[in-house]
């Protein structure tokens, strides 16, 4: 039987944390990911993990460690949310060109600067290139399964790399919700002991990890990683139908909500879905066929299958919680429509830079964006593409 | 590694300390030693060796230290084999990028050794200054230059900096000898338990400029002058391992090293003499420290 609890986004990531029983947790404090490593030492301070907390001096420390840990045959554990992302990029890059499997609970805030320590999305879509799986979470109960298959997913032979579970600075990560969990020796049975082939501890067979690689071979190494990738989705669907039987929870690359006989629908990732299922459901009322694509995975990204979903609509808008700077629009958007592109679909498409450093997302911005479709599809002018929502004038 | 390096005796001799039986992960900060060490497909390394980045040897190490701590307690690991840890950088990648991976690893009491081969420059990328370079050395970064001759600063003093962190071991040695300093401080080092750290002169004959059949004469150059004194601290106690008879002048040492030639030009004798009396300054502390750190509680 599962448990019903009331717990914030962090609390359930630090009790995710603590029933995978990683060997290795290296982190350092930056808002609004601390609180996972404060419960988590509480864990290790009462001795109910076998973990050994290791409070690095920086973020840079922390993913050095976790990539030290993961290559000494344990698994490794981390939180952060963006400068500390920001300070682990170098890392970020080797932990993936490594192969190792360590998982990270990324409390998404915007980077810097000027400072600001609230929610966007500037931080994971500075990695988005890494090599790592991004998992985003609309709430603190997909934050926890997220990080509940997450070990399998990276672990798996054919994958091999690096995972990290996203979910809302504050707006998930503080607000305590009702939850689901699963019982202990369920997660523990689920998730399964860590076998890796190659380790530093071995004595019996001493190895080398992290060479000088030249033209001769770095090539193939990155095709490698890129196949990892690839592989990466079949996995990811494999342990959502075995998450399945255990919670009856039903997981995929992204979420349809009405979407199936919608005509105008959004594209969007994290706790902003929760509000736009909120219209959704108020403009149906008004006869207004709108839904959502509610992206869960976005590396591997799912362009193909996306494409597929958006394809009978009449009208698509992208929402970016970071923007690229590109005087074109967010990367999501990008990924989007180069996928439609890709697969044929040809549907006129915007894109809404958003709730950047925290900007609150009010149920009537999500209103002004059906809008904003509706008269797309009206008049078949879409103007400007590149658009921003909830700005002041 | 070029002929006339310094750091592969150090590299071997450190490794040599092991036990037999015992097992060793060797973590490899980026530089010459590790791109010459360890290039894919091959591997100069019996132990098991982890290179990541240039500026953190001592926090990836301290991560596989952790997992060996979570995993031996755990029962995932054979309880008859020992591990031991030990940390190979350079100069730049201890004193300068990775003095805060250093410091944070030794403060957390990881079971390590941090063994730094000290060339005084930042080698692999083509001599440019460090904070470990010698005051007054022409690199590509400090150049000798008509108004500007060579490195203004003073060199940084890393084993102290180390003693700071109250460490139960750190040593300052050279490979001299028949390397018996270098041995005896690599198994006092691995077998204290703890955070221990090394700090070892390793000449480089393409950034200090001397004949590559010079190197064990630079070595003992930079002992007799007390340039590089041979010295441990013990739990916060100095102990001096070698007090040359007749101290030699700096310039003994100075003077077969291109990186100093301008010292040696007419007019220049200032930079000599003031080069003389920091290594005096330096060696005095030492002697200082030593007799400060042995006097019994009773002697006031």
């Amino acid at each position: 039987m599962s448990i019903r609890e009331r717990l914030s986004g962090n609390e359930a990531a630090a009790i995710a944390m603590k029933q995978i029983n990683p060997d290795v947790v290296a982190a350092f404090p930056i808002t609004p990911s601390t609180e996972i490593p404060q419960y988590f030492s509480t864990f290790v301070s009462n001795g109910t993990v076998d973990t050994e907390f290791v409070a690095v001096e920086s973020e840079h420390s922390a993913m050095s460690a976790c990539v030290g840990a993961e290559a000494a045959g344990g698994r490794a554990m981390t939180a952060t949310s963006a400068n500390g992302l920001s300070f682990m990029w170098e890392m970020i890059y080797i932990a993936s060109s490594m192969r190792l499997p360590i998982v990270m609970s990324l409390v998404n805030r915007a980077v810097s600067g000027p400072l600001n320590i609230h929610n966007d999305h500037s931080d994971a879509m500075g990695v988005r290139d890494a090599g790592w799986i991004m998992l985003f979470s609309e709430n603190n109960q997909e934050a926890y399964d997220n990080l509940i298959m997450a070990h399998r997913i990276a672990e798996n032979k054919d994958v091999m790399l690096p995972l990290m579970v996203c979910q809302d600075g504050f707006i998930t990560s503080h607000s305590i919700e009702n939850i689901e969990l699963i019982e202990d020796d369920v997660v523990k049975n689920f998730v399964g002991k860590y076998n890796p082939e190659h380790y530093l501890l071995n004595d019996k067979e001493p190895i080398s990890m992290g060479p000088l690689d030249l033209q001769s071979y770095l090539f193939e190494h990155k095709r490698g990683q890129a196949q990892a990738m690839i592989n990466a989705k079949q996995v990811i669907l494999d342990v959502a139908k075995d998450f399945e039987k255990i919670t009856g929870r039903k997981y995929s690359f992204f979420e349809e909500y009405k979407l199936d006989d919608a005509e105008i629908a959004i594209v969007c990732m994290n706790s902003t879905a929760g509000t736009t299922k909120f219209v959704i459901d108020e403009l149906r009322k008004k006869g207004v066929k709108a839904g959502l694509l509610k992206l869960r995975v976005f590396r591997p990204f799912p362009a193909e299958e996306i494409a597929k979903a958006l394809s009978h609509l009449k009208a698509v808008a992208v929402l970016d919680k970071a923007d690229s700077l590109n005087a074109v629009g967010g990367a999501l958007f990008t990924d989007v429509t180069s996928g439609m592109q890709v697969n044929k679909v040809s549907i006129p498409t915007v894109n809404y830079i958003y709730g950047i450093g925290g900007r609150d997302t009010k149920s009537t911005d999500i209103e002004s964006v059906f809008n904003d479709l509706q008269e797309i599809v009206k008049t078949g002018n879409i103007n400007n593409p590149y658009r921003y929502l909830g700005l002041r004038g | 590694m070029c002929a006339g390096c310094g750091a592969p005796p150090v590299a071997r001799m450190i490794m040599r300390a092991l036990k037999e039986g015992d097992h060793a992960v060797v973590s490899g900060a980026t530089g010459c030693m590790e791109v010459s060490t360890f290039i894919y497909p091959y591997t100069s390394w019996t132990d098991s060796f982890i290179h990541t980045a240039f500026e953190n040897a001592a926090s990836t190490l301290s991560g596989v230290e952790a997992a060996y701590k979570a995993m031996k307690r755990q029962g995932k690991l054979p309880e008859n084999v020992d591990t031991k840890f030990i940390a190979f950088g350079g100069d730049g990648g201890t004193y300068d990028i990775g003095i805060q991976a250093l410091s944070g690893a030794m403060e957390r009491g990881h079971d390590m050794v941090y063994v730094c081969y000290d060339n005084g420059a930042y080698m692999n990328t083509g001599i440019q200054r460090s904070s470990a370079t010698p005051k007054f050395a022409d690199t590509t970064t400090s150049p000798a230059g008509t108004v500007i001759p060579g490195k203004m600063q003073s060199r940084k003093d890393l084993a102290k900096i180390m003693v700071g962190h109250h460490l139960p071991y750190v040593g300052q040695s050279i490979a001299l000898n028949n390397f018996k300093d270098l041995y005896e401080k690599a198994e006092k080092a691995i077998y204290t338990e703890g955070p221990c750290f090394l700090n070892v002169l390793a000449p480089c004959p393409r950034g200090w400029g001397y004949p590559t059949d010079m190197l064990m004469q630079i070595n003992k150059l930079a002992v007799e002058t007390c340039y590089w004194p041979l010295y441990e601290v013990i739990d916060g106690r100095y102990v001096i391992n070698y007090k040359p008879k007749n101290k030699l002048p700096v310039e003994e040492f100075l003077k077969p090293q291109k990186r100093f030639k301008h010292m040696f030009k007419p007019g220049n004798e200032w930079m000599i003499q003031e080069f003389q009396k920091e290594v005096d300054d330096r060696w005095q502390e030492l002697l200082d420290l030593e007799a400060i750190t042995n006097k019994s509680p009773n002697e006031e």
